[in-house]
């Protein structure tokens, strides 16, 4: 096996938030209809999750599920237990229409920290912040490209496309530039 | 700034995260329809100052495809409901029959 390599090489920059791009992280993308009979229990004896609600993400431990669309979820565990799960998935889901792929290397995460770690998506995003719930899983853009984005400890996790990491990378620097706070102190 | 709220999400989404379709509740004619059938499906939209029903989709969000009830003249939003219906939804055609009491469904 070759060793994974995160999109950047974990670049960071300090401005007024930190960021920093993390990875590699393991990520599971499945899809299948909502009302397959079978799917919660797969899902839990898979990952040790249950389905999230809508537009909601569920975290226990090193693991996460999210709801992406009706009939998608988003998977986020540690990567080298990426192949131990999908393979619990098909077996679990055997027969069922269903699609369970390893997109981990198809991602660059970013981690975005600090108290005001909210004002540098502001600038980049059509969210309202202060609607933005704990626990919700918001799929939007980052400026031109698509992204999702969480809260999670004091900051945010922000998941975009690998092929487009180097952009989002420079959107999030320039973005959290010393000075340019949206509600400096 | 138009504002839709997908109703798959219920996200109050946004014109920029939405990739618009074009008018709804097209019939569609296809191979042995006449031309003239064809060529109206094709080519023949409605384009009314006032109530339309268009096709967005939460290109940015959740992917789907919805349909909304909107004036085209005030940008006024009557309301947004899933695309696999054939004609607006009663509720939806109660809604906009309560801001425009003239207006009726074809």
């Amino acid at each position: 096996m070759s060793d994974p390599v995160s999109a950047l090489g974990h670049a960071a920059f300090d401005g007024f938030a930190r960021i920093r791009e993390i990875g590699p992280l393991g990520m599971i993308t499945l899809r299948a209809r909502a009302d397959l009979p079978a799917l919660p229990a797969a899902v839990r004896a898979a990952t040790g999750l249950d389905l999230p609600a809508v537009r909601r993400i569920v975290t226990a431990g090193d693991r996460s599920i999210g709801w992406m669309s009706p009939d998608e979820w988003l998977i986020v565990l540690p990567y080298p237990q990426v192949a131990q799960t999908l393979a619990r998935l098909s077996e679990a889901l055997q027969g069922q229409h269903h699609l369970a792929a390893d997109v981990s290397d198809a991602r660059a995460v970013f981690r975005i920290e600090g108290a005001r770690a909210g004002d540098v998506l502001m600038k980049l995003s059509p969210v309202d912040q202060a609607r933005l719930e704990p626990g919700e899983l918001r799929r939007t853009r980052a400026a031109q490209v698509a992204c999702a984005l969480w809260r999670e400890g004091d900051g945010y996790t922000l998941v975009c496309f690998r092929s487009v990491a180097g952009y989002v990378m420079g959107l999030l620097t320039h973005s959290a530039q010393p000075g340019s706070e949206i509600f400096p102190a | 700034m138009l504002l839709l709220e997908c109703p798959y999400c219920g996200i109050a989404a946004e014109e920029t995260e939405l990739a618009p379709g074009g008018e709804a509740h097209l019939k569609r004619f296809g191979p042995k329809s006449s031309d003239d059938e064809f060529e109206s499906y094709m080519f023949a939209r409605k384009n009314p100052k006032g109530v339309h029903f268009e096709r967005w989709r939460h290109a940015y969000g959740c992917g789907k495809w919805f349909l909304a009830a909107r004036c085209t003249a005030t940008l006024e939003v009557f309301g947004t409901y899933p695309a696999q219906v054939g004609a607006p939804p009663p509720e939806i055609v109660a809604k906009i029959k309560a801001r425009r009491p003239g207006w009726s469904p074809e």
